[in-house]
């Protein structure tokens, strides 16, 4: 594989995206699953479907799509969210599907025969392309720069919500921050593994790392290695096995934390 | 300039429809011990947090120190022990840091040796030193509401708001709990939620009793007609192991 890594510009390509992937799963996989945010992360994910639609039908690149539609997701839930009043489940859900659902409706709008979305939906990461790869780095550094910035704000807020906005950190501006990252982190793992399978790879290695280490900077280290290890394996296994590698990046992550978390439980 | 550290006047607090608290009217005078009881759901921790303005204030008024809306910086608040996740990866140390935090959002912010020399000194006036490194999924119910007294005390408050300090800990460190806060209280004014009766009899320098509204504020001794006010059920308290030396008549 090494030899036509070197060859083959496509799985250049993919590695970087498995490095870019594993950055901001890395970060942001720990952080939503501290505050216990994985499912609206799967609702900013999903509503980023309709994006992916509307740039098809509008002719512009679906990722771009799929990036502010997932930016809209995040800036409404959070709004609703913080005014109160409704459940975020509620809130989710009707996202979630509002996005699925325009997006049908976007490719059903469009002349001719309709595209081939599988690799949105489910990842294909051997199809990357210059403009995904670019963006991927441009928000895999925002995602590190803000977060690595406000580490001691972060720490803060993540334990004690309350007790931060009491000593005065802005609380609300990182509230819509976090979900802000979370979108942008959902359009880099696009990419990698799909919109549908985008939360398996947020909380795989994030979940692995908290069974391997106590300490929230640790975790996030050892989830971005983690988070390599899953990506690049399961293009090992899809590219010998002729597999998607979407799905085999998410099913050897899954059942790589499967293995850890009973050999651990077992240890006890 | 008044001695009071905290003036209520005529406080309501809606959540939507439904009152929390009504007309409530309650001064806490400068160097004050007081204790707060009521049922479950009676508003306990709404006052706290209308008086940490955490709570939508929908008639009245609180003034700090004579300060309208102001003055929250020198209140340090003890947060129930049950609203925590005590597998999150933090040092108890780390905890106690985040009292030393700047307001606002300040980028590549880091503690100074002030900062950390401040917070041993806190977790050693707690009584928990050499446990600093401690992972909060390592502490005890004590230890971990003493941790959160000392992130408190970092803010260096005049004012200390504690809500239900000695729930889920052991007798002994109740008992310690309530030795720091009587320590504390000769240099703040103190206000503790609490369901324990005892720390209403024997430590605390006055009473306030709430169930929706302001049901009883005076000396630390309950009648039987006030705790029927309170809680609807004397036998019940009773049960719960009152001592009966708080009640003045049976």
């Amino acid at each position: 594989m090494i030899k036509a890594v070197i060859e083959y510009q496509f799985l250049q390509n993919a590695l970087l995206t498995c490095i870019f992937a594993s950055i901001v799963c890395g970060i942001i996989g720990v952080i939503i699953i501290e505050k216990k945010m994985l499912m609206m992360s799967g609702g900013i994910a999903h509503t980023s479907y309709g994006g992916v639609g509307l740039g098809y039908l509008l002719g512009f690149e679906p990722i771009i799509g799929a990036f502010i539609f997932s930016i809209c997701a995040a800036i409404g839930i959070g709004f609703i969210k913080r005014k109160g009043g409704t459940h975020s489940d509620i809130v989710i859900a009707l996202f979630w599907s509002l996005g699925m659902a325009l997006g049908v409706l976007f490719i059903a709008l469009m002349p001719g025969y309709p595209p081939n979305l599988s690799s949105y939906l489910f990842g294909n990461i051997l199809t990357v392309t210059k403009v995904d790869l670019y963006l991927m780095i441009a928000i895999s550094m925002i995602v590190t720069a803000v977060i690595g910035m406000l580490y001691n704000n972060w720490k803060a807020y993540l334990f004690d919500e309350e007790f931060a906005s009491i000593i005065g950190i802005k609380t609300a501006i990182l509230d819509y921050l976090l979900l802000i990252l979370v979108a942008m982190s959902v359009v880099v793992l696009i990419r990698a593994v799909g919109i549908i399978l985008v939360l398996a790879l947020l909380a795989a290695p994030a979940a692995t790392a908290s069974l391997l280490c106590k300490k929230l900077l640790s975790r996030i280290i050892y989830s971005i290695l983690i988070g390599l290890i899953y990506c690049i394996a399961g293009l090992w296994i899809s590219y010998y096995l002729d597999l998607a590698s979407g799905a085999s990046i998410v099913i050897f992550a899954t059942f790589s934390y499967l293995l850890i978390f009973l050999n651990k439980k077992n240890k006890k | 300039m008044s001695n009071k550290a905290i003036q209520i006047e005529n406080l309501s607090v809606y959540y939507g429809e439904t009152p929390a608290l009504t007309g409530v009217c309650l001064d806490v005078e400068v160097g004050e011990y007081l204790g707060i009881i009521g049922p479950n759901g009676g508003g306990k921790t709404t006052l706290l947090k209308a008086i940490l303005g955490l709570a939508p204030i929908t008639r009245g008024s609180i003034k700090i120190y004579d300060n309208d809306g102001k003055g929250k910086e020198i209140i340090g608040y003890v947060p129930q022990y049950a609203g925590f996740d005590k597998s999150f990866p933090i040092t108890l140390l780390e905890v106690v840091m985040t009292g030393r935090l700047k307001n606002g959002l300040t980028p590549f912010f880091r503690f100074r040796h002030k900062d950390m020399e401040i917070a041993y000194e806190l977790i050693e006036k707690v009584g928990l030193k050499g446990l600093e490194n401690r992972q909060i999924s390592e502490l005890s119910g004590g230890e971990f509401q003493k941790m959160l007294i000392a992130r408190a005390l970092t803010l260096k408050p005049r004012i200390l708001l504690l809500d239900e300090p000695t729930a889920n800990v052991d007798e002994n460190a109740r008992g310690q709990i309530y030795n720091l806060l009587a320590e504390l209280n000769k240099d703040m004014t103190i206000v503790l939620v609490t369901h324990d009766l005892f720390a209403v009899s024997s430590q605390v320098g006055k009473l306030a009793c709430i169930n929706g509204k302001l049901i009883y504020h005076g000396e630390p001794e309950l009648s039987e007609n006030i705790v029927n006010r309170l809680y609807g059920c004397p036998v019940d308290l009773i049960a719960h192991g009152v001592p009966h030396r708080v009640l003045r008549t049976h």
